[in-house]
């Protein structure tokens, strides 16, 4: 049976008293695409956060690659795309280059130093990434697709079995967005990388993810995204035209 | 009085060196505490030392050891200030202005307690690089070399903290370990810092350069590099500057570090745009 690269269960966490995540439980096979959605504040990010061990659960177990995450040692195998940096300033003095070199930090041991593996590893990334021209402009002076495509060479530069992608296409525009999501179908369908993609935009995940997490403090839906359009018990939670609306039946 | 001949002082000699070595170490540092947003504690812990010398002295430590003697409660500090900003939910400016507020109380109280020192206390306000010892240098080298060798083995995991912490644990490094290894070498620079320019302008040495070095630098490393060469040279255009004109030492360092980032702003500022 392949191993399942995340296990969720039982999973609860609040923040000062406030419940968030309630009873969460689900897995992530090898080469699945799996989205997850949910209406602000629903604990999709809180959900990513405690399987990257970012923050520690009240209750239940969490996996990654079989191993809980605060024992977990081989990050390198995981990229992360957060939500947004948590104090983003666009003066950083870091160029394309040095930061998509950063992804590489997590398969060294102390003392870090860099190896002719990873010029060759940043070489193929920024190449795939489109962003080799770029490599020597600082963060500040990129675009915000620049930017996302830098910050996801930074997470694919260790070539990752697992991308979780936390909302990372909330400042691009529509074009931006769609390239965004063909590259990500592409790393999936191409070379088998897992993503975990947490997103508001239910309409791409209808269109490439293989399945489908509807999250509001707990897990209210867990399957296709096809299942969910045709399900008789979604009707009855959202109201018809709620799941119309999520569904985006073109 | 000629360069050549002020050079041969064994006085200019160790002020010379001893300064640059300090000026470079808080001016690395400073790039990370900059870009972090924690500026302040380059104050705050330089506030603390004020009373950490204050203890020293009313404990009779020997004057010529009172800066290594200030090192143990500097240290405890800087690590108070991160426990408040951990546990007690504290915006770290918070915690900074708790402790150095306690700390500059604590050295006042302590030296209306004692009745006075032999020494005077105020002194350490503002610095007397020229009168770095034999004793004072070796301190400086030692802890130079153990700051440049903290920085240079943890160099990507400081990168990757200082660029988003998040994104750094979750690469698997440790953070909290990473923070208080940065903030006991900062403590440490402070304290050393005290020697050149004063407990009230130590956190200039930590701050200046390194926004200097923002501004023009072009990648990270590029940035550490330029905010040494910056302090080294305000070092050493500070020690002359002072000479020549008959002014404080350290605080004719200080203004030639704001000479050095008003420079560097013109320089932005006439610069051509691609």
């Amino acid at each position: 049976m392949p191993l399942d690269l995340v296990t969720v269960e039982g999973l609860s966490f609040s923040y000062n008293a406030a419940q968030v995540l309630r009873d969460v439980s689900f897995r992530v096979g090898s080469g699945d695409y799996l989205g997850i959605v949910g209406p602000n504040g629903s604990g999709k990010s809180t959900l990513v956060k405690a399987v990257l061990g970012l923050v520690r659960p009240d209750g239940g177990k969490v996996t990654v690659f079989g191993a809980p995450p605060e024992q977990f040692r081989e990050w390198h195998r995981v990229g992360y795309l957060p939500q947004r940096l948590k104090f983003f300033n666009p003066a950083f003095p870091a160029t394309v280059e040095e930061i998509v070199r950063l992804g590489l930090l997590g398969g060294k041991r102390f003392p870090k130093r860099r190896s002719a593996g990873d010029d060759e590893a940043v070489e193929r990334t920024l190449g795939y990434m489109g962003i080799a021209e770029i490599r020597r402009k600082l963060i500040g002076e990129l675009s915000g697709g620049q930017q996302q495509r830098t910050l996801l060479a930074r997470a694919l530069v260790s070539e990752p079995q697992l991308l979780i992608l936390d909302e990372p296409t909330t400042a691009l525009d529509p074009e931006t967005r769609e390239n965004f999501y063909q590259l990500l179908h592409h790393i999936n369908g191409e070379h088998g990388t897992t993503i975990v993609l947490v997103t508001h935009d239910t309409w791409s995940i209808g269109r490439y993810a293989s399945r489908f997490l509807y999250v509001d403090k707990r897990i209210v839906f867990d399957g296709t995204f096809d299942a969910f359009c045709q399900s008789e018990e979604m009707t009855t939670f959202f109201g018809e035209h709620a799941q119309h609306a999520i569904c985006h039946q073109h | 009085m000629a360069f050549t001949e002020i050079l041969g002082y064994g006085f200019i000699q160790r002020a010379l060196v001893a300064g640059t070595l300090i000026a470079v170490l808080c001016s690395v540092l400073g790039v990370f505490l900059v870009l972090r947003r924690l500026s302040l504690i380059g104050d705050g812990l330089a506030h603390v030392t004020f009373g950490s010398v204050a203890l020293a002295l009313f404990l009779r430590v020997n004057p010529l050891f009172v800066t290594v003697a200030a090192i143990p409660l500097v240290l405890l500090s800087s690590l108070g200030i991160l426990r408040l900003t951990d546990r007690a939910r504290l915006y770290g400016d918070a915690a900074i202005g708790i402790v150095s507020s306690l700390g500059i109380a604590s050295g006042v109280l302590l030296a209306s307690v004692a009745g006075g020192f032999n020494i005077d206390l105020f002194s350490y306000l503002f610095g007397n690089i020229l009168a770095v010892s034999t004793v004072d240098l070796l301190v400086a080298g030692a802890l130079f070399l153990f700051v440049v060798l903290v920085v240079s083995l943890f160099y990507h995991d400081l990168f990757a903290i200082t660029f988003d912490e998040e994104l750094a644990e979750s690469s698997g490094i440790n953070t909290g370990a990473i923070n208080t290894l940065l903030v006991l070498v900062t403590a440490l620079s402070v304290v050393l810092a005290m020697k050149v320019v004063g407990i009230m302008l130590v956190s200039s040495l930590l701050i200046i350069p390194a926004v200097s070095a923002l501004q023009v630098a072009h990648g990270f490393r590029s940035a550490i590099l330029l905010s040494a060469l910056f302090a080294a040279g305000a070092v050493v255009a500070g020690i002359f500057g002072s000479i020549a004109l008959n002014l404080p030492a350290g605080a004719s360092i200080v203004a030639a570090n704001f000479l050095v980032l008003a420079a560097v702003f013109l320089c932005r500022k006439l610069r051509p745009h691609a």
